[in-house]
Formats: structure tokens, sequence, C-alpha cells
């Protein structure tokens, strides 16, 4: 399967990645590389065969019980943020 | 003594041949030399370590000191140090300051280990060189025009050039084994959920396994035994008693019984390194091992394979870089999406976002299908191919890469030969499994490496393998003469 250059626009925007005209056509480019190398798999029949998402049956998500664990922490993770004021991460405008 | 391995060094502390911090000096001194000619490190502790040192030197003169009080090591730059900058080789971190250690990081701080300094890395992990690091290339100490490999490159180099007696590394698709190859070190993944991922920086988190690059299998035993076990913030981090890696480390390998892939020497791998690797197992056989055949029929698959999964997991991980709770936010953002697109765009380098926009792609309606799931289920085929061998044989050795390390720029230019560089690392993340490299042999001045992979949490049968391997050979203690 090929890649065309909109789909690349499309792709760019669901990831949210601003790519400039020189890097689309980059991105193109390589992206169609990539996937003709992808494309191998497709000769195999994988008629049947179970998707394994885990690579080992032991390191299986456990759960935990429903408990608040963490401390509260937010002055100290506010600190990180480009741009924060009373207790909040400040963005532009959103709603007119 | 900046020629002594961590067990050396250990030994040393505890007789008072020197002290931790006299240790320590002396590497920051080395550091301050050689750093700027390999850029290995990105940020050298030098303050903190002094005086981890030092509290490391009064807890011994008070009698409470362990194997590990007071010795020196380095930790890649993707995980958390607390008061300390952890940049993941990225613009989009390069401000980044965690709250918190990473369990890997506080099991070696609670042990008494001085940290010299955080290493250099491919960005985010992603490449195979470690050309990707935004704060510029690392060199290969055996000759500063070749690449160190990659991901752990600024730790393999490092090791090498003596800047610090062992490092932490990550693997996803071969980032420890690869530059221990290069660099003529001992690496070792181990088995997926062995040691905790906990404030690892996340590339892909089926994959993606923290592990060391050392002088010797022995020092490589002596950090596992501090960094493994069951964290309760990995809910990954599997739930199994960890035994003593040095316990069984000089037991007889008689009856041994070594599975060799086809596929692994076959078309494509350097003849010269091939001569080695024949060699290196020869000696195995020396030892009373058999050597066997075997076939990893989909083992070609798996480069592919990777390729969906691990960038559909970096592109989901990924997501959290948006300019509003921590690292890169660009300058003047008109709008919120703005502000989004261009701190990721600016933030990101062009290997970060080319996967990105892969995994995007794959996990986009329409293709998941073809993509993802196929990837999955081609993911098991490995899996079951491994599982076949392993009834057959204890362990499987190969070359870790088909060639020795590369000229820095190369591959820069064409991404799938890169990606093709993990062509025999790659099926152990995807199958989970444990996988060492450790020198065997050389080319041309160059290191070569042999890589081991085992049965899920065998890391003790690896270690004992490696170990005895570098009781009768000496490639392990060559080194590059910085």
């Amino acid at each position: 399967m090929a890649i065309s250059q909109k789909d690349i626009e499309t792709v760019a925007h669901l990831a949210r990645l601003h790519l400039s005209e020189n890097e689309e056509q980059e991105v193109l480019g390589s992206i169609n590389s990539i996937l003709a190398m992808i494309d191998q798999m497709q000769a195999v029949d994988t008629t049947n065969v179970e998707p394994l998402a885990h690579a080992n049956d032991a390191a299986r998500q456990r759960l935990r019980e429903d408990v608040v664990t963490e401390t509260n922490q937010r002055d100290n993770l506010l600190k990180l943020a480009p741009s924060a004021e009373n207790g909040l991460f400040l963005v532009p405008k959103v709603i007119e | 003594m900046l020629n002594q391995g961590l067990t050396e060094i250990s030994r040393a502390l505890t007789r008072g041949d020197y002290t931790s911090a006299e240790l320590t000096a002396a590497y920051l001194e080395r550091i301050e030399q050689h750093n700027s000619g390999l850029n290995a490190y990105i940020t050298i502790t030098g303050e903190q370590a002094l005086s981890q040192a030092n509290a490391a030197d009064a807890l011994r003169a008070s009698g409470n000191a362990g194997p590990f009080t007071g010795v020196p090591l380095a930790h890649k730059d993707i995980f958390c140090t607390t008061g300390i900058r952890t940049s993941c080789g990225s613009r989009m971190l390069d401000n980044f300051i965690a709250p918190y250690n990473a369990t890997v990081v506080e099991k070696f701080n609670q042990a008494g280990a001085v940290m010299l300094g955080k290493t250099n890395m491919d960005e985010f992990a992603m490449g195979s060189s470690n050309e990707t690091s935004w704060y510029g290339p690392v060199r290969n100490p055996w000759n500063r025009e070749l690449v160190p490999g990659g991901s752990s490159g600024g730790s393999a180099a490092a090791v090498a050039a003596h800047l610090c007696p062992a490092a932490t590394a990550t693997d996803t698709g071969g980032s420890i084994r690869q530059p221990a190859s290069f660099c003529g070190l001992t690496g070792i993944k181990p088995t997926y959920g062995r040691v905790s991922r906990w404030g690892m920086i996340a590339f892909a988190s089926s994959l993606d396994q923290a592990g060391v690059l050392t002088r010797s299998a022995e020092d490589a035993a002596l950090m596992m035994n501090v960094m493994s076990g069951f964290d309760p913030k990995d809910s990954t981090s599997v739930e199994l008693p960890v035994p003593d890696y040095l316990a069984d480390i000089d037991k007889p390998l008689q009856g041994l019984r070594i599975g060799l892939p086809s596929q692994h020497f076959a078309e494509g791998l350097g003849k010269d390194v091939e001569l080695q690797i024949r060699a290196a197992l020869a000696e195995f056989e020396k030892m009373g091992a058999t050597l066997k055949e075997i076939s990893l029929d989909n083992s070609h698959l798996s480069v592919s394979a990777y390729y969906v999964i691990a960038p559909a997991e970096a592109s989901a991980n990924l997501s959290r870089y948006d300019g509003v709770r921590y690292g890169y936010r660009c300058n003047n953002p008109v709008d919120l999406e703005d502000l989004y697109k261009r701190s990721r765009a600016e933030g990101f380098g062009a290997e970060v976002k080319r996967r990105i926009m892969v995994g995007t792609y794959a996990l986009s309606a329409g293709y998941y299908d073809a993509y993802y799931k196929k990837a999955q289920q081609i993911r098991r085929l490995i899996k079951e191919d491994f599982m076949r061998a392993f009834a057959e044989v204890d362990v499987i050795m190969g070359p870790t890469s088909p060639h020795t390390a590369f000229a820095l720029g190369s591959k820069t230019k064409d991404p799938v030969k890169m990606y093709l560089e993990d062509i025999y690392t790659i099926a152990v993340n995807l199958a989970g499994l444990p996988g060492m490299s450790i020198p065997a042999g050389m080319v041309d001045g160059l290191p070569v490496g042999l890589q081991i992979v085992g049965r899920d949490f065998d890391e003790t049968r690896l270690l004992n393998i490696a170990h005895r391997f570098q009781q009768a050979t000496d490639w392990h203690t060559r080194t590059p003469g910085v």
C-alpha cells in the first residue's frame, strides 16, 4: 500500500505535527519505502492466528486495588509547565 | 584504577585500596578530558557524584557497606532523576527536570552507587547509530569516524572509553546489544518484565526493557542483582523471585545445547564476522557444549512487524508531549492547535516525527487490520518459532550484527537501511526473551559481538555462559585505549 500527499496531511493533523512542505515531501518518500518493507508481512497467511500484544504471559497487565497512592504534587508538577498561573496550566484562549 | 570493572572496584573499595571519593574524582577528571571528543555524556553530575561518594565512604567507615557502596556508574538519559535534567536525547525534554527517580535509579541509589552523569542516546531511543540525538552524535572510541551503535550509544562509548566502569541502558529492538557489539562490551537485555520500566521514558511499552552495558558478564550479574525484581509501580513488572545472578555464574557448560538459526548465518552476514562467530562457537564446543542448526522461519518478518508495532506504540506514548504540561513549547502560538502542532514539530527531530507518522497511519481507521493486527499476528508466529527452538536447545547463538561499526553518516539518508541494522536482535524483543551480546572477536581492529538468547527469565544461564566464555578468552579485555 502506498501513501499519498493527501494522506500525509491527514496523518500529520491526527498526530498534531506541523510539517513544512519540504518535510512533507521527505516524509512521503521515506514512509513509502518503510511501507514497502512492512508489506512483506502481507505475503504470510495469518488466518486464525491470535494477535500477540504481550510478549510473555507473566507480564500481562495486572489490576491493583482502586485506592489513591499518589501524594498531591500539584505545585511541584506545575513548576514544569511552560506557562502556569494560580495552579492552572495556561494555554491560548479556546472559547471566545 | 580506571581500568577496573565493577567487580574489581567493589573489592578494591572493600580492601581500602582507594576511597570512593578518590575514584569518583579520577573518573570526573577523565570525563573532563575525553568527553568532548566522544560526546558520550549529555549531563555530567560532578558535584552530586562527589557528595554521593563522600556519603558512601562515610557509610563504609561505619561498617555498613554493601557490594555497590561507592561504586560509580552512569545512567542513560532515559531514566528519570530527581532534580537533574532527563532529556531522552530530545529538544522536547531539554528543560525537563523530573520530580521523581526511576525505579532503576532509585535501586542503585539505595545500593549506594555514585552517578557520574547521564549518557547520550538516540532521540527517544529511536535509532541504531546514536545520530538522532538533539545533542549530536556519539563517536565510537575504537574509531571516531564510526558510530558507537544505538540507541544506547552514549552508555556504550562511555564504558568502552573508561569514562565510567558500567552504565545502565535500554533495549527496544537491539539498543543494548548492538552498541555492545560495536564497542566491544558485555550487554544484557533482560526478559520483558524482569526490570521495572517505571520512570524510564516510554518509547514502545510492550518492547522496552532496561539492562546494562559492562566490561564483563560478572559485572553485568552484579548490576542485575541490584536492578531486577517486581515493582508495583510498573503494571507489566513480573512478580517472580529474583535469583542471585552470581551464584551459578561459574557452572560448567558440559552438555549445553546451543541452537544456531540458519537465518542468522545466511546472506547478508559479513564473511569476516562469520569467521569470528564460528571460532567463538568452537570455543563453546571445547567446553562441552553441542551445536545444532535450528530454524526461525519467520525471522525475516521481524523488522517489518517491529516497524508497525514500535511506531504504533510510540505514536500513542509520545502524544503526551503537547507543549502544555512540561517540555518544549513554541513561541507565540496563535491558538491551541497551533501550540500543539508547532511545539511538537519544533521539539521532535526528523526520525521521531517519521515514526509518529508511521504509527499514526498504521493505527488510523481503515488500516488497523492490515498493519497493526497483522503485525501482532506475525509477532505470535515469531514467538512460536522461538518456543519450538527452545524445545530442542537451551540457548540460541549467532552474530549480534551482520558487520562491525559503520561510518557516521553512512546510513542516515535511508531509514530502511538503518532499520535493517537490527535484523538479528529485533525478534528477541518481539518475543520478550532475554538476550546478551558479548565480545567474541575482532575484524580489522573492531569488535565483533556474539548474541546469546535464552528462555524467558533464564538470565542466570546467559550470564553463566558469557562468564565461562570470558574465563576462556580475552576478547572482553580489549580496550580502544583512548
